[in-house]
C-alpha cells in the first residue's frame, strides 16, 4: 500500500469513462460521423443517477443485489493491479487468480440478475455471456501462467511490476504475444466488436446488452460504469505487459498508463470501424486462437 | 530471445495458426504468401554478412514462394470457379487446439534431438512444427488446392530445417529443392484441373469414386 498505488487507483476511477467515449468516437471519425462527445458516458451516468428505478413484480432481491455486487468486484480486482508501475493497494500469492475470480464473480452475479427477470430473452444473454467467459478465461489464465514463467513470481504486482522490468528486455516476443491475446480477450469482455456489438440494439445479436435490459436508473449507471472500469482495468493488463513502468517512477509510470489505455481505446476503436461482427459460432474459434497465442508464449518461456 | 531472426520465426508459427484459422481459401493462399516473404528474409537475417548464396537463397525463395506459387493458386482458384470456404474435415477451433499441441509437440521434442549447434535454439522446433501443421492441413482439409498449400507449408517447414544447416547445404541443392516444388506444385496444377473436369469439383473425397 502506497499513497502513489492510491492516487494511480483513484485517476483510474476517474477516467474510466472515457475509454468507451473514445472509442466511439473513433468509430464515429472513421466511418465520417462527428459522433458523440468522448465525454458522452458522464453525462449518462449523471443523468441516469438522478432518475428512479422500476422494478419488475418477478424480480427479488437478487436483481437489486446484481449491479452493486458488480461494481464491488471491479473496484475490488483493480485493487490488485499494480497501477503505478510497482506496487498494487492490496497484494498476496496467487492474488491473479482472486482477480480472475473477482471478474468472474461479477459476471456471476449479472448473469444471475437476468435470469431473475424471468424473460427467456435475458435467459439467452445470460447463457450466451456464461458461454463467451467459459472461452475468454482460459485465455487470461495462460497469460497470467506466461507472466508467472517469465517472471517466476506469482503475485500480480510483481508480474507486471519490478520483476517483469528487470525480465522484460529477453522476453518481448512472448510479452507481444501476451499482450495480443490479452487484447483479443478485452474485446470479448467488454462486448466489443467482432464478438459483440455495444450499439446494437436487435435482438438476436445481442449479448452483453441483452442482460442490462430491465436494469434502470441508478442501477444501470452502475452496470455501465463497471463495464467502463473493467475495459480499464483489462487495458492496464496490456499497457503493463508491453510497457516495463516499474523502472520509470511512479509520476511517469501513471502518465504512461493512462496514455497507453487512451491508445488502447483508440485502437479498439479502429478495430470496430474496419471488422464485422463475427458470427456467432466463430466467436468461440477467435477466443481459443487468443489462447493459442498465449499458449504458444507459454511455450516460448518453457523452452 | 533478443534478434530478428528470433522474431521472424515466430511470425512463421503465427501464419501457421493463421492458415489453420481461416475459413477462406484466398486468405489461406495469402498467409502461405507471407510464410515465404518471412522465409525468404530469414536466411539474411541468420546470416548478415551478405554472401552471395545466401542472397541468391533469398532471392530464390521470394520468387517462388511469395510471388510464383501463390499467384499460380489464386489463379487456380479464379478459373476453377471454385466456393471459396475451406471445408475442412475437422472443426477450425479444434485444428488451432491440434495445431497448439503439435507446436508444443515440436518445442518439447527438439532440445533431445542429436543435432550440432545451430544458429539459433528456435529453428529446429519451428521447423518441426511448420512440417507437422502442413501435415496436419495436408490431411484435414478436403480441397485439393488446399491440400496444396499444405504441401507447401510441409516445404517451409524443411526449409526452415535446411536453413539450420545453411553451411553445410550447398546452393545447389537449394535450388534444386526450390525448383522440386515448383515442379511439385505445377505438376499439382495439372492434376487439379483434371480433377476439376472430371467430377466439376475439387473434392479430393470424390477421387474414390473413379472407376475404369
Amino acid at each position: 500500500m502506497s499513497v502513489s498505488s492510491l492516487l494511480s487507483l483513484l485517476v483510474l476511477l476517474a477516467l474510466a469513462p472515457v475509454l468507451p467515449g473514445i472509442a466511439n468516437r473513433v468509430k464515429s471519425a472513421l466511418t465520417g460521423r462527428r459522433g458523440a462527445p468522448i465525454l458522452q458516458l458522464y453525462f449518462d451516468l449523471a443523468k441516469l443517477w438522478r432518475r428512479g428505478v422500476v422494478y419488475s413484480r418477478t424480480t427479488t432481491v437478487i436483481f437489486r443485489l446484481a449491479p452493486v455486487a458488480l461494481v464491488a468486484t471491479t473496484l475490488l480486482a483493480a485493487w490488485l493491479v499494480p497501477l503505478d508501475g510497482t506496487t498494487s493497494l492490496v497484494t498476496f500469492p496467487g492474488d491473479l487468480v482472486a482477480f480472475a475470480g473477482l471478474l468472474a464473480l461479477g459476471r456471476f452475479a449479472l448473469v444471475l440478475g437476468a435470469l431473475d427477470t424471468g424473460s427467456s430473452f435475458e435467459g439467452m444473454g445470460a447463457s450466451r455471456e456464461v458461454t463467451l467467459a467459459s472461452f475468454a478465461e482460459p485465455g487470461l489464465f495462460l497469460c497470467f501462467t506466461a507472466l508467472v514463467l517469465a517472471t517466476g513470481d506469482l503475485h500480480l504486482e510483481g508480474m507486471l511490476g519490478r520483476p517483469l522490468a528487470a525480465v522484460w528486455p529477453a522476453v518481448v516476443p512472448s510479452l507481444l504475444l501476451v499482450a495480443t491475446s490479452l487484447f483479443i480477450i478485452t474485446l470479448a469482455e467488454t462486448s466489443r466488436v467482432p464478438v459483440d456489438d455495444p450499439l446494437t440494439h436487435l435482438e438476436l445479436t445481442m449479448i452483453h446488452e441483452v442482460m442490462v435490459l430491465d436494469h434502470s436508473g441508478p442501477d444501470l449507471a452502475l452496470i455501465l460504469y463497471a463495464a467502463a472500469l473493467k475495459m480499464a482495468l483489462l487495458g492496464s493488463l496490456i499497457v503493463s505487459v508491453l510497457v516495463p513502468r516499474a523502472t520509470l517512477g511512479a509520476p511517469v509510470a501513471l502518465g504512461v498508463l493512462v496514455g497507453g489505455l487512451l491508445l488502447v481505446a483508440t485502437v479498439i476503436g479502429v478495430v470496430e470501424s474496419v471488422m464485422a461482427r463475427l458470427r456467432m459460432n466463430r466467436i468461440p474459434q477467435l477466443l481459443v486462437a487468443a489462447a493459442a497465442l498465449a499458449g504458444f508464449a507459454v511455450i516460448l518461456l518453457l523452452r | 530471445m533478443h534478434s530478428f531472426h528470433e522474431l521472424l520465426m515466430l511470425l512463421v508459427v503465427l501464419t501457421n495458426f493463421w492458415i489453420l484459422g481461416t475459413t477462406r481459401l484466398s486468405a489461406a493462399i495469402r498467409a502461405v504468401a507471407i510464410q515465404g516473404a518471412l522465409l525468404a528474409a530469414l536466411p539474411l537475417a541468420l546470416d548478415p554478412g551478405l554472401s552471395p548464396h545466401v542472397l541468391g537463397l533469398a532471392v530464390g525463395t521470394l520468387v517462388v514462394k511469395t510471388i510464383l506459387l501463390p499467384m499460380f493458386l489464386l489463379r487456380a482458384i479464379r478459373e476453377a470457379a471454385i466456393r471459396r470456404e475451406i471445408e475442412p474435415l475437422i472443426g477450425y477451433t479444434a485444428s488451432i487446439l491440434l495445431g497448439a499441441a503439435i507446436v508444443a509437440l515440436a518445442f518439447s521434442v527438439a532440445p533431445r534431438l542429436p543435432l550440432p549447434e545451430m544458429e539459433s535454439t528456435l529453428l529446429v522446433p519451428v521447423a518441426l512444427s511448420t512440417a507437422m501443421i502442413g501435415l496436419l492441413v495436408l490431411t484435414t482439409r478436403s480441397k485439393a488446392v488446399t491440400q496444396v498449400t499444405g504441401y507447401l507449408i510441409f516445404e517451409n517447414g524443411i526449409y526452415v530445417f535446411g536453413l539450420s544447416q545453411m553451411e553445410r547445404v550447398p546452393f545447389l541443392v537449394e535450388v534444386g529443392v526450390l525448383l522440386d516444388i515448383f515442379v511439385g506444385v505445377f505438376v499439382m496444377g495439372i492434376v487439379l484441373f483434371h480433377i476439376n473436369r472430371e467430377f466439376d469439383s475439387l473434392d479430393s473425397a470424390r477421387l474414390t469414386e473413379l472407376h475404369d
